[in-house]
């Protein structure tokens, strides 16, 4: 990852990550700013399994508990699983569509720095009065100043600045999948992954504004003394319910989405075939994303929105179960026939379809509204969104490391320690989870910091922290590989998997300007058509030339840093500082827009041929 | 693969011996062991959808084991397998079979919502007002003129109609054996149905989290005989605003002690503030704060230090000494309305 060669303006170390625009730079931002984040969900997990191991015990109490499962949920979702989605995108969608970068290379510069300044804002309460404690959902009135503490003003801010990040990232992924295709990748040509990240890209511009706003009218109400949430004053607490599932059930479609594009491509690699039904996941794919938008409510059952309402949420509710199940069909039937490889990318592709097919069984069986007045807040809504988030998202995303890692960084990652990897938290995953729905069956409320003896919650409560310490040992080896690849001297070829699609015909890493010419693409699995054309690697769809890429820039890290004093500054009621944080922002948009930047130029006798025919 | 389907064998052995073990939960509070007719309609749901999806779910299995088994990549194997597009008539099948099975679970779902959905009228069913608040439970009943707490006390085989809210923050009201749930809404009412088809004690649950004692905001319903409720209900209406006698000196300094520092927010039948669990039968009640066994040891705990037992709740510690404790627990055990 050292910089690259001489005629690029030259920055090392730590300079060049602060200022980068390369889309693969970010990506491996994104990937370790991410899985940081990752692991202090993780640990979060531990201490919530550790209280709840034995009935009545206090390893952690009440409060801090609270503060656990607010900050664990919080994390996950949008400091985790958002950037390493993000990770991938950013690694692998202009490859795909053969692009030499994103669309807007800054911003996408600039959404990192947002999320990530937005994320270490967040995770800074735990030393500045104590994190957030009114749950990851923050419903008021719990979430108002008078029943919480300060904690929340992180989350609404931390949120507002992160979400502004994911937002701008969502635009600039819809626009290059748009404008940034090579010659011949229509779309009816793109791999699943870059659908996916498309259609998740859709989901992201629709689905955040609602948060966002539901966030602007929360802050009001902590920082300003509004009363849009207050019932004393006229306010409804439901608004904020409807506000922030608009948002948050598409952006369970968000998350799994481009997981399901992981798998399709993972699984149709390893069987040596060709993706069964390709048009048919397509469609699947794009009805997800339409229907995610018209079921926020089942997530609201209990609320009180009456039998009308219940029903038609809870029938198009079950409606998602149609395309859902023709994409797992078509995963079998892409196996079927195949010669099928269980490298580790597979493992985790092949783990995920049962595990999957469970989360989207109990989810099918949370559609029914009465019945849900049973599940809702129960272990029985806990053990199903922990299926589909951890056993469809997570195992989705190890699948896409292992599989792409040598694309993002030129060396395999080890077969063995992943393998390892896979079972012990593959195991402890079902360990773990697979007894919480017998629990909430059995009468357990999510989100309680103990429970009594003598209700029958015992045995399910001691499985699952022992389970939850395989999902620990594995995450524990897969770190451990990252550290013995890292410090392995073997280089990965450009090609281990024997891939179907562009970004396997370039190098391993990619240089900076990915493809020396535009490829030109012939069919679906376009790299998959040279081969079987009997080209090696792509054929270029124009002679070598000039190369234009984008200057470096600081201003991106410097805009987010202005917000992120900014909110300081409004939490704490100093606005002395917010307003400093807020010039330094506004100050870098200004300096962005005034300063003429046209990048530069590699030349064609600068760019090493490997593997390209003129 | 056959690491893998030894696996699956163990896992489900695992899932059917971790059942067997224990039960389908606690008759008192387990929503597999339905004791009232929302329980029993939501259970039948319940097992309505998880049939058809097991079905589903075991087709998967089968189709992926045999995959798995019979295509995986043998040394020496070459050539490259046929790339198949796709099959329309395999894709409708996949299409059309769930969208058949989601029309037999829509029909007997869209019934069963109308019918919990239903208001009863107080000529149809025992009307209940709950407020929650954290973290424990209000109780009234307009039509009877009576109001409890932590302890809701119902007659068997009658609908009770519930109209809940709550004075704080969003709790949610879950009494798992009989059905549930609804949430109480600060600034706004919702109702729920419920019915208990046996006598008994059943647990009851806040199931929205609600601040740091959450997890211990349980509630008791107490379910009786028609006549032992009528019976209640007089002995709870003849003990407004008139206090039992006391019967020991102790006792009679320990109502002296309550109506200096309790009385402002714990009434004994309509006498006193609302602003903690009303007391007129405390010593009728199943639990100590909801959660502890009611023994006089556990209360003199409770008033001792209530933070220690239920952090973050809304009670004061009195600063009580030792004798004043005693005092108050002797006087608190005279607030009896059974026999």
């Amino acid at each position: 990852m050292s910089a690259h060669a001489s005629h690029a303006p030259k920055r090392s170390g730590l300079w060049d990550w602060l200022t980068t625009v390369d889309h693969k730079k970010i990506a491996i931002l994104y990937l370790v700013a991410g899985g940081i984040f990752f692991l202090a969900g993780g640990i979060e997990a531990l201490l919530i399994r550790l209280q709840l191991m034995y009935p009545e015990s206090n390893v952690i109490g009440a409060k801090t508990f609270n503060e656990m499962i607010t900050m664990h949920g919080t994390t996950m979702i949008f400091l985790a699983a958002m950037p390493i989605i993000f990770a991938l995108m950013n690694a692998v969608v202009p490859l795909q569509i053969g692009a030499r970068d994103v669309a807007f290379p800054f911003v996408n510069a600039l959404g990192f720095w947002l999320f990530f300044f937005g994320g270490v804002l967040i995770n800074t309460s735990w030393f500045l009065g104590g994190a957030p404690d009114a749950g990851w959902t923050s419903y008021p009135t719990l979430a108002l100043n008078q029943y919480s503490g300060i904690g929340v003003d992180f989350y609404v801010l931390g949120l507002q600045i992160a979400g502004l990040g994911t937002l701008i990232g969502g635009i600039n992924f819809l626009v290059t999948i748009i404008n940034m295709r090579a010659p011949g990748m229509t779309f009816m040509r793109m791999p699943l992954f870059t659908w996916t990240s498309f259609v998740t890209s859709g989901l992201i511009l629709f689905a955040f504004p609602a948060i966002t706003v539901g966030l602007v009218l929360l802050m009001f109400d902590r920082l300003f003394g509004g009363n849009f949430f207050n019932p004393d004053a006229g306010g409804n607490i439901i608004i904020f319910e409807h506000l922030f599932w608009i948002f948050g059930h598409p952006e369970v479609y968000i998350l799994i989405l481009p997981c399901f594009g992981i798998i399709s491509e993972v699984v149709s690699t390893f069987s040596k075939k060709r993706l069964f039904g390709y048009s048919s996941m397509v469609f699947a794919t794009a009805l997800i994303g339409f229907l995610g938008f018209m079921v926020w409510a089942h997530h609201m059952f209990t609320t009180g929105l009456g039998p009308v309402a219940n029903t038609l949420f809870g029938l198009a509710t079950m409606l998602i179960a149609v395309p859902t199940g023709i994409k797992i069909f078509n995963w079998l039937f892409t196996m079927w026939g195949g010669q099928i490889r269980f490298n580790v990318p597979n493992l985790w592709a092949v783990g995920f379809i049962p595990t999957f097919t469970i989360g989207g069984m109990t989810g099918v069986m949370l559609s029914v509204p009465s019945a849900d007045y049973q599940y809702h807040d129960s272990y029985f809504v806990v053990a199903h969104f922990h299926y589909v988030i951890v056993g469809g998202v997570v195992f989705g995303l190890f699948a896409g490391l292992y599989y792409w890692w040598p694309k993002m960084f030129g060396k395999m990652l080890n077969e063995t320690l992943g393998k390892w990897n896979f079972w012990t938290f593959f195991i402890g995953f079902h360990l773990t989870f697979f007894p919480l729905h017998f629990l909430g069956l059995m009468g357990m409320p999510r989100r309680v910091y103990t429970f009594l003896h003598g209700q029958g919650l015992d045995l399910g409560n001691f499985i699952s922290t022992i389970g939850s310490f395989g999902m620990t040992i594995g995450t524990i080896l897969f770190l451990i590989n990252v550290v013995v690849t890292a410090n392995s001297k073997q280089k990965a070829p450009a090609d281990p998997w024997d891939g179907r699609t562009l970004e396997w015909a370039i190098p391993s890493p990619p240089p900076e300007y990915n493809f020396a010419q535009t490829p030109l693409v012939r069919g679906l699995d376009a790299l998959w058509v040279e081969k079987m054309a009997g080209n090696k690697g792509y054929v270029p769809a124009e002679p070598l030339g000039s190369i234009h890429m984008p200057s470096p820039s600081i201003i991106p890290f410097v805009m987010s840093v202005g917000l992120f004093i900014a909110a300081y500054g409004f939490m704490f009621h100093q606005y002395v500082l917010a307003g400093i944080g807020l010039a330094i922002t506004f100050g870098s948009m200004l300096a962005r827009s005034l300063k003429d930047d046209h990048g530069y130029h590699i030349d064609p006798e600068e760019i090493e041929e490997k593997g390209v025919k003129a | 693969m056959k690491g893998w389907l030894q696996y699956w064998r163990q896992f489900l052995l695992f899932g059917l011996l971790s059942l067997a073990l224990t039960g389908c939960g606690n008759a008192e509070l387990s929503a597999l062991r339905p004791s009232g007719p929302v329980a029993a309609m939501q259970f039948d749901l319940m097992k309505l959808s998880f049939s058809i999806m097991i079905g589903v779910f075991l087709v998967v299995m089968l189709i992926f084991t045999y995959v798995l088994i019979r295509y995986r990549k043998r040394p020496g194997q070459q050539g490259i397998p046929k790339q198949v597009e796709g099959s329309h008539a395999l894709e409708i099948l996949w299409t059309v079979i769930p969208f058949l099975l989601l029309i037999v679970m829509a029909v007997p779902t869209v019934a069963v919502n109308f019918e919990l959905g239903k208001v009863y009228s107080k000529d149809e069913a025992l009307q209940v007002r709950v407020t929650a608040h954290q973290y424990w439970w209000e109780f009234e009943y307009p039509d009877l003129g009576v109001a409890t707490a932590q302890d809701l006390v119902i007659p068997v085989d009658q609908k009770v109609q519930f109209t809940v809210t709550s004075a704080d923050v969003k709790h949610a009201f879950w009494v798992p054996a009989l059905g549930g749930k609804i949430d109480t809404n600060p600034g706004l009412e919702n109702t729920l149905w419920l019915q208990a088809d046996k006598t008994g004690i059943f647990y009851g649950k806040c199931a929205e989290l609600c601040g740091a004692s959450h997890a211990l905001m349980d509630f008791k319903v107490e379910v009786l005989e028609q006549a032992d409720f009528d019976n209640w209900v007089a002995k709870m209406r003849s003990a407004q605003g008139n206090a039992p006698a006391d019967t020991t000196t102790a006792a009679s300094q320990g109502e002296e002690i309550y109506n200096k520092s309790c009385l402002g927010c714990h009434a004994i039948g309509g006498k006193g503030g609302k602003l903690g669990p009303n007391l007129t039968n405390f010593a009728d009640r199943e639990r100590v704060a909801g959660i502890l066994a009611n023994t006089p040891e556990n209360t003199a705990e409770w008033l001792k230090d209530p933070q220690k037992i239920k952090p973050g709740n809304n009670m004061p510690n009195l600063n009580l000494d030792d004798a004043q404790v005693q005092a108050l627990v002797d006087y608190l055990y005279t607030l009896s309305v059974e026999d």
